[in-house]
């Protein structure tokens, strides 16, 4: 026994228990541990009775004070959209430039925006709306559709080649699919393309490509390739949605690219969808 | 499991105590006690608790400690109820701790929640405070200020004001059932219960407005968790300062642990001068000392002590150094014609010595010097870094998805998140511009005129872009280029430069 020296436990009551010659001495637990135990059992049976505690076949015991935190849940997202009401409330029944124009619900409207960007709008766009290759740069100031609060908006409101009367819906032909061009001349419409936006390039393929560039190109995107109209890319811009190295324009000049966006206003209430539409025209690109 | 009995030993022998021996007088007029100690030599861990019943002590250490418990207590109970002129903006309490608005407020002090650094500063300046009163004069803070000492020794006066000295106590206790027992013990509780629901009470107003709250507790208007507070308070209060008492010291404070490895020989400690007081024994008036040591055995140092041990046992964990002892035996000595002093505040040093002055105090001790220069050192940096605290603080955060913006004209765009806080009373306005980058234009978000007000005590946070054209943005020789923020107060004209990094793409 772990004894001071001269002291002996012979006349201590033990457990019984000895592991290579050490004994368990039996002592009492200390008082405050035992009462600290009963304690918890008085605690365990008034848990019983007050809260869901014992699991039956097909649900549980549901407790006295029917203590339930889907209900809690339920109740704390009642009362987090009743706390919102009033000012959702007024962004549903105000226009978009009144909402910019009051610092209060600009504020709002600019954090409820950003909650529903990170949702719904980030998947594709990007979580800073950088967007990506086919998704466009929100932050930019390039806008296919227009980049004004109200274009903004009726884009979120019914996308873009959505299944929706009022989208947003242009289409470029596949020249070199559908055989308007042929490959040798899509890769020079390519180069001339490209040096459009001031690409250095082969300039007799540019000069060749700009002769062979179909009738329908320039009602598109303008005789200076400058878009004129909603939809058109502006060509001679420094910005890409699909990438400007050359092998990506001759793909798109030759399957044509038709990206889709959803109309959101079967999926969001009108007052989120102004929300973002300010959100995004904050954004940096906003006209 | 083998269970181990652990011993306490202690340096100096321990005699007397003998509890059948016939009272015997001191000296004329010194009753002795024959009061079991608590540390006695074996001592198994489950015995129970043998109850202490201090005596009440007079002289000069009570009456320092009477006063301590006066300012402890005072500061305590009344700095909530201190005001503080504000300006009309912000609360006019002295002292508050302003949870859901994230201010510390103290008197002309306002600390920030990312300033909690100066709370950390004070930390460390009081626990280096505490580290260099321990290394000089032992256990002050135990023995004097420690808010368990000072509740303690309010809830003994206080049982002391029912039920009487030490004596009365005792003979109360032997007659649990007695209607005189039941009452007195009845009140004291009561009283106990009264102090320790103002002892809640007084922490909830130091996270609210007091008057307000003080006037929604009564009508039951407060806030549960102000109640919940209120309610934990009294029960720690009632349990640790009332019940438990010396217990807290002994078994539940790490601090007695700690301490030990900060004395030294040269540390003044309270201690029994053994050289002077042994051999003790009973003395009778008139008889001779010589031969003998002044100790007459009368154990009122025993009697007196709130952690219920023998001083002449030498240094020990559970003295908590409150110096009543030497109060009592000073009273003593006084009462049988020998000096004062046989306990007193002394260095292991002398005691080795056997001599009360036999050496100098040594007070620039290495490690005094040290403790004492770390205090200087860390007070220096706290007074300077407060008075050099800017009233605006300016926090820029560069977007980070995407670092930049490439803009139809093959310019380039970086977005900014910029926080002003305006640690002034008073609502400020801002303009903000952008230095060291030359073609750089500058745009907010909901702030047209370039000025951003922000409210008094407050922050504002604006999006700042700012745009390199393609001629500006082929000028720049790095991919990161730093420039300067400038934030204008239109009021004052004051300008604060913040730098900041204008990304491109990569070169």
């Amino acid at each position: 026994m772990a004894k001071k020296q001269g002291e002996t436990s012979a006349d201590e009551e033990t457990t019984g228990h000895e592991w290579d010659g050490i004994q368990e001495l039996n002592k009492p637990l200390p008082k405050w541990w035992l009462y600290t135990f009963y304690a918890c059992i008085v605690w365990a049976v008034g848990y019983w009775i007050l809260y869901p505690a014992w699991p039956l076949i097909s649900s549980h015991t549901a407790g006295y004070l029917g203590y339930s935190q889907r209900e809690i849940v339920a109740a704390d997202l009642v009362q987090a959209q009743a706390d919102k009401a009033g000012f959702r409330d007024r962004i549903a029944a105000s226009d978009l430039e009144t909402i910019q124009s009051d610092p209060e619900l600009l504020n709002f409207a600019l954090a409820g925006g950003a909650a529903a960007f990170g949702d719904n709008c980030a998947p594709c766009h990007g979580r800073g709306a950088q967007g990506a290759s086919g998704y466009p740069n929100l932050q930019d100031d390039a806008w296919l559709w227009g980049g004004s609060l109200d274009d903004i908006h009726h884009t979120i409101q019914f996308g873009i080649r959505a299944d929706d009367s009022e989208t947003r819906n242009s289409q470029m032909p596949a020249f070199g699919k559908l055989g308007m061009l042929k490959p040798d001349q899509v890769s020079d419409v390519a180069e001339y393309v490209l040096s459009l936006s001031g690409n250095e390039g082969d300039e007799d393929a540019a000069e060749r490509g700009k002769r062979s560039s179909p009738p329908i190109a320039p009602r598109a995107t303008g005789r200076k390739a400058k878009a004129i109209a909603l939809g058109a890319p502006n060509l001679s811009d420094e910005l890409w949605l699909y990438g400007g190295d050359k092998a990506t324009v001759v793909q798109t000049i030759t399957n044509s690219r038709s990206g889709m966006m959803p109309a959101w206003h079967e999926r969001l209430d009108p007052a989120t969808i102004k929300e973002l539409a300010i959100y995004v025209h904050s954004l940096g690109g906003g006209q | 499991m083998a269970m181990i009995d652990v011993q306490v030993q202690h340096s100096a022998p321990m005699t007397g105590g003998n509890g059948n021996a016939p009272p015997v007088e001191a000296a004329p007029g010194v009753a002795r006690s024959d009061v079991p100690t608590v540390s006695s030599e074996r001592q198994s861990l489950y015995a129970g608790r043998v109850k202490v019943y201090p005596k009440e002590a007079h002289g000069r250490f009570r009456t320092i400690k009477w006063i301590v418990m006066a300012v402890t207590l005072g500061i305590y109970y009344v700095f909530p109820w201190i005001r503080w002129d504000r300006g009309p903006y912000l609360p006019d309490q002295a002292v508050l701790l302003d949870l859901p608005a994230r201010r510390f407020y103290f008197f002309f002090l306002e600390i920030w929640p990312q300033e909690f650094y100066y709370v950390t500063g004070l930390l460390v300046l009081a626990a280096l405070a505490l580290f260099l009163v321990t290394s000089v004069a032992g256990r002050v803070w135990c023995g004097y200020t420690c808010p368990q000492t000072v509740w303690t020794d309010l809830m003994i006066a206080v049982e002391r004001f029912w039920q009487g000295d030490r004596n009365q106590r005792l003979k109360l206790d032997k007659h649990p059932w007695a209607a005189e027992t039941i009452w007195k013990k009845s009140a004291t509780h009561i009283s106990w219960l009264l102090i320790a629901v103002a002892t809640g009470g007084a922490w909830v107003f130091y996270f609210a407005d007091a008057p307000t709250l003080a006037g929604e507790l009564v009508t039951f208007d407060a806030p549960m968790v102000a109640y919940l507070f209120i309610g934990l308070f009294t029960a720690s209060t009632y349990v640790l300062g009332g019940i438990a008492r010396e217990q807290v010291c002994i078994y539940m404070c790490p601090w007695p642990r700690i301490q030990g490895a900060m004395f030294d020989r040269d540390s003044l400690l309270i201690s029994y001068r053994t050289w002077r007081g042994e051999p003790h024994g009973p003395h009778k008036a008139g008889q001779s000392w010589e031969g003998r040591g002044d100790c007459v055995d009368c154990r009122q140092c025993v009697a007196v002590c709130p952690t219920g041990i023998d001083i002449r046992n030498g240094p020990q964990l559970e003295c908590i150094q409150c110096a009543l002892c030497i109060d009592a035996c000073d009273e003593i000595m006084d009462k049988v014609g020998r000096p004062r002093g046989l306990i007193a505040y002394d260095t292991v040093r002398n005691l080795d010595a056997h001599a009360e002055n036999a050496e100098p105090l040594r007070l620039l001790r290495p490690r005094v010097i040290l403790y004492a220069a770390a205090i200087a050192v860390v007070g220096l940096i706290m007074v300077v870094a407060l008075s050099i605290r800017p009233v605006l603080d300016v926090n820029v955060l560069h977007d980070r998805n995407p670092l930049y913006v490439r803009l139809s004209d093959g310019g380039v765009r970086n977005g900014f998140t910029v926080k002003l806080m305006n640690k002034l009373y008073l609502p400020r306005a801002f303009k903000l511009g952008v230095e060291g980058l030359p073609g750089a234009k500058v745009d907010m978000v909901g702030h047209e005129g370039g000025v951003v007000p922000v409210p008094p005590d407050n922050i504002q946070s604006v999006r700042l872009y700012v745009t390199l054209d393609k001629q500006g943005a082929r000028a720049l020789a790095e991919q990161a280029t730093t420039f300067d923020i400038v934030i204008t107060d239109i009021a004052s004209g004051e300008e604060t430069a913040h730098e900041a990094t204008f990304q491109g793409p990569p070169r």
